[in-house]
């Protein structure tokens, strides 16, 4: 157990002593309550000019999030450079000559990465929330209205998570090029309203960051709204939980398999 | 270089090191990638007291089976052991192996200080090693700055310190001298010795026989992943060098008949000139005379320990 706990101490480590790993965690924090304020703001503007109709399904929580979904990309680069700089720089054979026991070196890593994820997630979801309904003025809401606080848990949970299901994928991958090369792009689709589009819904919308969307909301749209989705915010999280569990336990496999 | 060249042995030593009998055996190891051969039933134990050369060429399977010994490669079959252990069942390893491998194994965006203090936090090794093993290896004026601006030798020396840096018993290094200037190379051997002296376990890989002959006591040589020789390195010296007679003349098949006909054998080397082991340059001037043949080099020679490792592993193929 202690040298459990070495381990955990020294991926703590490593994660403050590189620039790269301590920008993207300020820079998601930045982007996520950044944005909420300047999306905020401008539905305040805009709010009088809206129709009835758009007024009834307006939805001031998920205002606040909007910008923590394009926060995620930075927290995705978090783990994956967390992770994946252990090949794309060699440190890895340092790593497994210090920590040999594949399974202890991995599990430090990732929960040293979830644990500081987790932290960051935290402030910043609280921090977005809140930049937002502050910016929205008489159209904000309070922490204490319906779903308020369960969207604002669940977007500090869904920031975190796709931070550990970076890292998971950063050890499938085995390196840094390939994972932000497919999931950066992705996730700013994504953000754009990938999941909206007719023809790729029934599937996009259980990729990890759509169910995103659904966690963090608290109006759910009609069956006939783009937005609407098959599921609601607890299903969305257990589909997010499979996506990271996957993703971890498939670096696993990979790092105890291959050679180092 | 920077931060100059620190005296080993003018460091202070406060406690004496642990664990004098701990070897290095590698049983039957193999490493295959598919049809490729790496390594084919190596066995060999490394001593300690001594520092035992790994020597081989480019490509013989040398770096295979360090990294199998720690343990980063899954052998095909056999085993490495440490202490009767494999290296993964070490608790808390960098206490009791220290390794430096090719390649530098830091995070270019790290400082050099840094790198060595989440090692030490890994073994619960006090973080003052740090400090330590950057003044042993001349980091300590670099110790802030970050790992990419770092030469090759500079990469070199901190993956030194970090073998160093639990103050083990076992070091096993990986082509230590590569990257190093002369002053480097020097240094490196007297530590290598050095710390065998001590009565740690040193096991070191070359591809440069003339350097090892100056540096090991012991050595384990290979080829195309098999075993070629396992010996003293006096030993090796003796059996492998050879003394031979080199003669220029502008008439060399005379010469060849004449030496023919005293029953010295003679074979000619690339540049044309004859060479002899069967007699003396004496012997060789007195026939040229007797037979008024024109020489213009008469000279007894040793084949370099490079010839004779070459001629080793050559054969292997």
């Amino acid at each position: 157990m202690s040298a459990a706990r070495a381990a955990l101490r020294a991926e703590l480590l490593k994660l403050r002593t590189t620039r790269s790993t301590v920008w993207t965690l300020v820079l998601t924090f930045v982007l996520s309550a950044g944005l909420a304020l300047l999306v905020g703001l401008s539905m305040r503007s805009g709010f009088d000019r809206m129709a009835p109709d758009a007024r009834a399904a307006f939805d001031p929580v998920l205002i606040s999030f909007y910008g923590l979904m394009i926060g995620e990309i930075a927290v995705v680069a978090f783990g994956v450079l967390f992770v994946g700089s252990e090949y794309t720089s060699g440190m890895v054979l340092a790593s497994l000559t210090a920590v040999p026991r594949r399974g202890v070196f991995y599990g430090a890593k990732v929960l040293a990465g979830a644990l500081t994820a987790a932290g960051l997630s935290l402030v910043t979801g609280f921090a977005a929330f809140f930049a937002g309904q502050a910016a929205l003025g008489p159209h904000g809401v309070s922490l204490g209205s319906a779903g308020a606080l369960r969207a604002t848990l669940l977007a500090c949970v869904h920031l975190t998570l796709m931070g550990v299901f970076a890292m998971g994928v950063a050890a499938i991958a085995r390196g840094t090029a390939l994972p932000l090369g497919i999931m950066i792009p992705l996730l700013f689709l994504d953000s754009q309203g990938l999941g909206n589009v007719p023809g790729i819904r029934t599937v996009a919308q259980y990729l990890p960051d759509q169910v995103g969307f659904v966690m963090m909301r608290t109006v759910r749209p009609d069956r006939s709204s783009v937005g609407y989705r098959g599921f609601g915010p607890w299903t969305g999280l257990g589909v997010l939980l499979l996506w990271t569990a996957a993703a971890v336990v498939g670096g696993y496999l990979v790092l105890r398999r291959r050679d180092a | 270089m920077v931060g100059g060249i620190v005296d080993f042995r003018g460091l202070p030593r406060d406690r004496p090191v642990p664990n004098v009998n701990r070897v290095i055996e590698v049983r039957n190891l193999s490493k295959r990638y598919g049809e490729t051969v790496a390594v084919e039933d190596l066995s060999f134990t490394v001593r300690p007291g001594r520092v035992t050369g790994f020597l081989g060429p480019n490509g013989a399977g040398k770096s295979t089976t360090m990294r199998m010994i720690l343990g980063l490669d899954r052998p095909t079959g056999g085993r490495a052991l440490i202490d009767g252990e494999p290296f993964a069942r070490l608790g808390e390893p960098l206490r009791r192996v220290g390794a430096l491998l090719e390649t530098t194994a830091a995070h270019g965006g790290r400082r050099a200080r840094d790198h060595l203090r989440w090692l030490a936090r890994s073994n619960r090794i006090p973080e003052r090693r740090a400090a330590e093993v950057l003044r042993m290896t001349g980091l300590e004026n670099v110790a802030r700055r970050r790992v990419k601006g770092f030469s090759l030798g500079m990469g070199r020396r901190l993956g030194l310190a970090a073998a160093l840096l639990g103050d083990p018993a076992v070091l096993l290094l990986d082509e230590p001298l590569n990257g190093l200037d002369p002053q480097g190379i020097l240094w490196m051997r007297n530590l290598m010795r050095e710390l065998a002296a001590e009565g740690r376990t040193v096991f070191v890989s070359s591809h440069l026989m003339g350097e090892m002959a100056l540096t090991a006591d012991h050595l384990v040589v290979i080829a195309r992943g098999r075993l070629l020789a396992d010996t003293t390195a006096a030993a090796f010296v003796a059996a492998h060098s050879r003394a031979y007679v080199r003669i220029r003349t502008p008439e060399p098949e005379r010469m060849r008949d004449v030496l023919a006909g005293a029953g010295i054998a003679v074979g000619t080397a690339p540049d044309g000139a004859l060479e002899t082991e069967g007699a003396e340059p004496a012997r060789i001037g007195e026939l040229a005379a007797a037979h008024g043949l024109v020489v213009h080099e008469v000279s007894a020679l040793e084949s370099s320990l490079e010839e004779a490792f070459m001629r080793l592993t050559g054969e292997a193929r």
